[in-house]
């Protein structure tokens, strides 16, 4: 990256597309433009052939079969259509399972797509979690009964990074007869998944979290048992029907490739990463020793630091001070709210804790350079913005 | 001799202008709704091209709704203005519509394919508060509804009007406030942008639930990750497709129609209608075999809409155009934005080829 560009350490909002991935599209968008749907003509049935080789790449990802994966516009598609399609068809189906369990610190468009089923006469349970950020696998036994439908807990956190213990967590779900579905997004690429190792219904995956284009995700719909879903819309039937809309062959050709290169080194990958991250720590702490990490210390993605500062310093202020750092304060989707991260306050933060907090995200093009220049830039900010913090004057009544 | 590619209205060639803009998205990086570097030019690239695709098409840039394509804008505007409303449905349709609404009553179209007034008027008068859904364009045979004659019955009674322009946006002059709609679906790739970005533009002061939540973009109308690059593509493009130009695109299709020969007709050929569209229809000669008959001699036409694979039935557009048994036999050519001079001519010759040897076969 150009040394005048800011280092990019924000790879869970978004990542750098590989420049492979980019190699891989352009034909795509260049040479041949067909609708992959359009397949009375040769061009058409081309590019259907490479949407379908991509989908192979998705499939094999997560050890499913390509026919289990459908194509959507993104990972909150995917986990829309995943809850909800699964609620609505049991609904119509006449299933007296009504409760849909899931924990307090998914992403917001699960919670979201939870709790949005009450208004149609079924049950949400959003269990908390650990201090540590993981859901005990007692408290979910406890929550699924005969009448669970559906129980969704992501792979790996979008804020703290932590790994929950998916193969007992869908146990639990399948024994009681519940559906399992599981938020793969910020989990592809960075760990194993398997679905049949989970024990997983239902995994929704993102493209642009794995180098690859923004626009395109999946979901993967289990084939034996049969795992069936209402669509959240209709239209020219494509994707067997779940999921009708024009299937972008560019993206999906990205998408594809993006998957097939996080297969091949997701573990190189991983290891490389660790070390940035060890390497980022080290330089941080020696300058602020006090900095605290959030989540459990091992089971976590090795790209992933959620640190709180020491001097109740406001994070915006030391991101403000650090222009030449890319960070955030929790997800992007919130990252503009005024209010703190409801993931910190879940593992137990005060407010102010969780004010004072930064998402780090190392990733695939991090370079040593990148993490000594953004921890040197951190640290000093920290510094500036803990002096500017005891200049001023105590707010009025506080 | 490269193929001829004649099916824009499934799929249009990218634009110069819409690739310079994906590449120049792709290589900027960032999630628009990061508060970091990045994520504000990202932001930045995002509301210019949501201001341009606006100013574009009479919006206002805070009423502009990306979305994953058409069909999902057309299911936001029908599913959010339908709910408590009855739905009036066009007879020719795109199945995006269609599908959105299930329980529609069905507005007959006449036999030139423009919608039929005196009915939609007696509907409108005969209930309680509507939701019109009639496209700008149909896909199939090009034709043109008088839209402001059926957004000015829907006023007068009350209704909501939802107009399907993603094959009219860019080849017919168009816009939010021009038209009286008050939701208008866009797609990218039907502009000559790349797949993966269209929008739902909605006039000021109408709201709608979304119909994927998510992390609150799009003011809470649509959730995820906006894509970048395709919604750069689909503002570039959207400037690009300048309707001045279809009148090339216009005069190549006349001679193609010219040039058809006896027995075949073209569906709608009284009516208004797009300047690169001609659905020919020849009766007792299923679509299909035409269709693969010309795609054997290089020439790439479609039978009715893409999105149905394969799976050719009759046209339910030709049908409601009372074609009969005929809707099954008509084919759809759909001239790109840089379709060459001599599209009619090698279209025509290798249509007349196909005639004579059916006519063989047949002897």
């Amino acid at each position: 990256m150009p040394a005048n560009r800011p280092v990019y350490l924000d790879n869970h909002a978004t990542t750098p597309p590989d420049p492979r991935v980019l190699a891989a599209m352009r034909p795509w968008w260049e040479e041949n433009f067909a609708n992959p749907h359009s397949v009375e003509h040769a061009l058409g049935r081309e590019a259907e052939a490479a949407v379908e080789a991509a989908r192979a790449e998705i499939a094999a990802l997560i050890g499913a079969e390509a026919r289990e994966v459908v194509l959507t516009s993104g990972a909150t598609e995917a986990n829309n259509l995943a809850i909800k399609g699964a609620a609505r068809f049991a609904a119509a189906r006449g299933s007296d399972r009504r409760r849909i369990v899931t924990a307090a610190t998914e992403h917001k468009c699960v919670i979201q797509s939870v709790l949005d089923l009450a208004g149609e006469g079924f049950e949400p349970v959003v269990l908390p979690v650990g201090p540590d950020g993981l859901l005990d696998p007692d408290r979910l036994r406890g929550a699924v009964d005969g009448r669970t439908l559906l129980v969704s807990v992501m792979a790996v956190n979008n804020e703290i990074g932590v790994i929950q213990d998916l193969p007992a967590l869908a146990a639990i779900a399948r024994a009681a007869g519940a559906l399992f579905h599981t938020d793969a997004a910020q989990a592809a690429g960075r760990i194993p998944l398997d679905v049949e190792a989970i024990g997983a219904d239902l995994l929704s995956l993102s493209a642009h979290k794995i180098y690859g284009p923004k626009g395109i995700g999946a979901l993967y719909l289990r084939r034996r048992p049969r795992v069936r879903l209402a669509p959240l819309f209709s239209g020219g039937g494509q994707e067997r029907g779940l999921r009708s809309g024009t299937l972008p062959a560019p993206l999906a050709v990205g998408f594809g490739e993006a998957a097939r290169l996080a297969a091949a080194e997701g573990a190189l990958d991983a290891g490389r990463i660790a070390g940035q991250r060890d390497r980022f720590l080290a330089a941080l702490r020696a300058e602020v020793p006090e900095v605290r990490l959030n989540g459990h210390a091992e089971r976590r993605v090795p790209g992933n630091l959620n640190l709180t500062f020491p001097g109740k310093v406001d994070a915006q202020a030391i991101m403000a001070a650090a222009p030449d750092v890319c960070v955030s304060t929790g997800s992007a989707c919130s990252s503009a709210a005024v209010e703190p991260s409801y993931v910190l306050r879940a593992i137990g933060l005060t407010e102010a804790e969780a004010r004072a907090t930064l998402r780090i995200g190392i990733g695939r093009f991090t370079s040593p350079a990148d993490v000594d220049r953004a921890a040197a830039s951190l640290a000093a900010a920290w510094r500036r913005a803990l002096a500017e913090a005891r200049k001023a004057p105590v707010a009025a009544g506080a | 001799m490269a193929p001829l590619y004649l099916d824009a209205n499934a799929t249009e060639p990218l634009r110069p202008e819409a690739r310079v803009a994906v590449l120049a998205a792709l290589d900027l990086g960032g999630n628009p709704s990061s508060v970091h570097a990045a994520g504000r030019a990202a932001r930045r690239l995002l509301e210019e091209c949501r201001e341009r695709l606006a100013a574009r098409f009479g919006a206002r840039p805070q009423e502009v709704v990306f979305t994953a394509g058409g069909t999902e804008a057309n299911a936001l505007a029908v599913r959010g203005l339908g709910r408590g409303r009855r739905v009036l449905l066009g007879a020719t349709e795109h199945a995006a519509v269609r599908a959105a609404a299930r329980e529609a009553e069905t507005l007959p179209v006449l036999a030139d394919g423009t919608a039929d007034l005196a009915a939609l008027a007696a509907r409108l008068a005969a209930g309680p508060p509507a939701l019109v859904c009639l496209m700008a364009a149909n896909n199939e045979t090009g034709v043109l509804h008088p839209l402001a004659e059926i957004a000015a019955l829907c006023r007068r009674h009350g209704a909501l009007l939802h107009v399907d322009a993603v094959q009219a946006a860019g080849r017919v002059p168009l816009g939010l406030a021009a038209s009286g709609a008050d939701t208008l679906a866009l797609s990218g790739h039907k502009l000559g942008g790349p797949p993966g970005a269209g929008a739902l533009l909605l006039r000021p002061g109408l709201d709608l639930p979304a119909l994927i939540p998510g992390g609150g973009q799009e003011r809470g109308r649509r959730g995820g990750t906006e894509p970048l690059p395709a919604i750069a593509g689909l503002a570039a493009a959207a400037e690009a497709a300048e309707p001045a130009a279809a009148g090339r695109l216009a005069r190549l299709r006349d001679r193609i129609e010219a040039g058809l020969g006896p027995g075949a007709r073209v569906a709608g050929a009284g009516a208004p209608r797009l300047p690169n569209t001609t659905c020919v229809v020849l009766p007792g000669v299923a679509a299909e075999t035409q269709v693969i008959a010309l795609d054997l001699a290089g020439i790439r036409v479609s039978a009715g809409a893409a999105c149905s694979s394969g799976k050719v039935a009759r046209s339910h557009v030709l049908e409601a155009m009372g074609l009969g048994p005929d809707a099954a036999c008509g084919i759809r050519l759909s001239l790109p934005w840089n379709a060459p001079e001599e599209a009619p001519e090698r279209f025509l010759a290798a249509w007349a080829e196909m005639r004579r040897r059916l006519s063989r076969a047949a002897a």
